[in-house]
């Protein structure tokens, strides 16, 4: 059986802008969080935004269960996330959790992270629960220029930091799919990836390439989040499934990339 | 049917009614007399269905149940209607199925399911012995499917009634047609009729010249029931991709958007048929429940609400006692056609 699933108000202990685009919201609950595993999501309501009708899904960025506090990364992308960016901390936001299902360990101990855009949002929560699991984890990251990057810190504590920018001011010039790394032999025991869906499959077809099990988290457009509405459907070996549910966490081989 | 919940939730349930109204009811002598069911009668009858309240699921947006199992409790709900059941295996359309819009959402799932042979072997024992009416959503392009997924339905014991969906928008035959044609809908009625020997409830499609002309085509077919109203036919565009939203250009609106057309229908049929009602349509809280109740509804469906707030059918139910309470309504049948007008 699941975790028993909740719709509770968390209190905002924390609203951390990052760029312009980029903010991070810390919420904390009023009961003991349930485990938190990297890849699932919440559903946030969005109140007092009118053309917000639905919640809107975050992945899990950061869960602390001795704070008691769970981290969401969200980037500012229309007027619900634009409304969630000016709460301030005190304020109450309901979240409906935990959701989705989680990355998986890998039977070796040496991972690849590659992120690109908001799609790193899952990846600082797994990077740092590889490394409670004493797996080697390398996180490669793509971004546009070097005032976008956040983070690296939290990235370094975690293991080898590599970065793409397109314009080159920070580590190598161009997408994080083109970083030298990926033009080498790899050995790496698993890859993880989130990001768009173009890269996602570049990704996944390298990781094919090296015979490397990948997994990717998948971003499709829901209404409930807990397997009802049939919305976020992708096609897998299996036929149709639910992102929400039998996702976001899929192997490549399953989606057949 | 008593107020479960915290106080902070509460407050939630009533934010129709001024705190200082709350307040005196809540902590009256007569708001513990009215936890006995004796003074507040939320229960209604619709052609043999016995309802505890008239709060109902509407179907494609309540799973099977099961999926609320977390949030709500099933044995205070008048009732269930389960996902759409076809004939064979339906694998749905394409991503994406879904667009948010003003107050709504379209949806284009098209009816996946695995069919009536897996629901009936697989699904049923499940949510037979949920402590609700469990009403099975019946689906399909044709009269010969309707007809043999009615007929199996029929054979299950503990469902008391079926929904006859001739309202679908995203199927590419029959379920729409079925729906906007009066003679075709009294044909379909009629021939799931004389297999179904339970209650027959029809459910009819906003996407027509007059609501009232195919009201009167189903019970003219032998509908027991009248649901309204399905999805209306609607549309999104990405500008900026110059694409449509959905794979299939088109779906189905739902959502408070959509509720002033449903009130209205309701209340136009109500004019025409002397059959219950159950008015569904944009439903968000227990005051536009009454709202469909005094157009005519005798029971309401909750829909696309449920995908924002999992719990909020609970809330529903008991704003809808809260709102007896206030109004000093005994019975929630004295709501059914109460408009003053």
């Amino acid at each position: 059986m699941s975790v028993k699933k909740v719709l509770h108000d968390l209190v905002i202990m924390k609203n951390e802008h990052l760029n312009k685009r980029h903010f991070v919201l810390e919420l904390q609950a009023p009961e003991p969080l349930p485990k938190f595993l990297p890849g699932q999501f919440v559903q946030v309501l969005v109140k007092d935004s009118p053309s917000t009708f639905l919640r809107r899904p975050f992945s899990i960025h950061g869960f602390d269960p001795l704070k008691n506090t769970l981290r969401l990364l969200i980037q500012i992308k229309g007027e619900g996330t634009r409304h969630l960016s000016q709460v301030r901390e005190g304020e109450k936001l309901n979240v409906l959790y935990p959701l989705g299902n989680s990355f998986t360990l890998p039977a070796g101990k040496n991972v690849l992270l590659v992120g690109g855009g908001c799609g790193v949002a899952p990846l600082l929560f797994l990077a740092m629960w590889l490394k409670e699991q004493d797996v080697k984890v390398t996180i490669l990251t793509g971004w546009k220029r070097k005032e976008d990057i956040f983070e690296k810190d939290a990235y370094l504590q975690c293991g080898v930091v590599l970065m793409t920018t397109e314009d080159g001011s920070e580590g190598e010039t161009g997408m994080v799919t083109n970083h030298s790394i990926l033009k080498t032999k790899l050995s790496f025991d698993r890859i993880y990836c989130c990001g768009p869906d173009p890269m996602m499959k570049a990704i996944a077809k390298i990781s094919k390439e090296n015979n490397i099990n990948c997994e990717v988290s998948l971003e499709n457009t829901m209404a409930c989040g807990f397997g009802v509405c049939l919305c976020c459907i992708t096609p897998t070996h299996h036929g149709n499934q639910r992102v929400c549910v039998e996702g976001p966490v899929f192997s490549t081989k399953e989606l057949g990339w | 049917m008593g107020i479960r919940e915290s106080g902070n939730e509460r407050k939630y349930y009533y934010s129709h009614i001024p705190i200082f109204v709350i307040r005196i009811f809540i902590n009256s002598p007569t708001h513990q007399l009215a936890n006995s069911p004796a003074m507040i009668d939320l229960s209604i009858k619709i052609a043999h269905l016995n309802l505890k309240n008239p709060v109902m699921t509407a179907s494609g947006t309540f799973g099977y149940g099961e999926e609320y199992k977390d949030f709500v409790d099933l044995g205070r709900l008048g009732g269930i209607v389960v996902k759409a059941v076809t004939g064979n295996n339906r694998d749905g359309n394409a991503y994406p199925r879904m667009a948010e819009t003003p107050s709504g959402m379209l949806n284009s799932v098209g009816l996946q399911n695995k069919g009536v042979d897996y629901f009936v072997k697989e699904i049923y024992p499940g949510i037979k012995d949920f402590d609700t009416n469990v009403i099975v959503n019946v689906s399909g392009s044709t009269i010969e499917e309707y007809v043999a997924v009615a007929e199996k339905i029929n054979e299950l014991e503990k469902i008391p009634a079926i929904e006859l969906n001739i309202s679908c928008p995203n199927v590419k035959q029959g379920g729409m047609a079925f729906g906007t044609i009066p003679s075709m809908a009294t044909e379909v009625t009629a021939a799931v009729r004389k297999v179904y020997k339970k209650d027959l409830i029809v459910k009819l499609s906003p996407n027509v010249t007059s609501i009232q002309e195919m009201a009167k085509a189903v019970v003219d077919g032998g509908a027991d029931i009248i649901s309204l109203i399905n999805t209306l036919l609607g549309m999104a565009i990405n500008a900026d991709q110059r694409r449509p939203v959905l794979s299939t250009v088109t779906g189905g609106l739902s959502g408070p958007a959509i509720k002033p057309v449903a009130l209205r229908m309701v209340w136009q049929v109500s004019k025409v048929v002397k059959v219950p009602i159950i008015g569904i349509g944009g439903i968000m809280n227990a005051t536009d429940a009454i709202e469909f109740m005094l157009a005519g509804a005798s029971a309401v469906q909750v829909g696309t609400a449920n995908f924002i707030d999992p719990n909020v059918t609970m809330k529903i139910v008991d704003g809808i006692e809260a709102y007896c309470r206030l109004h000093k309504v005994g019975s929630v049948k004295e709501l059914v056609g109460g408009l003053i007008s």
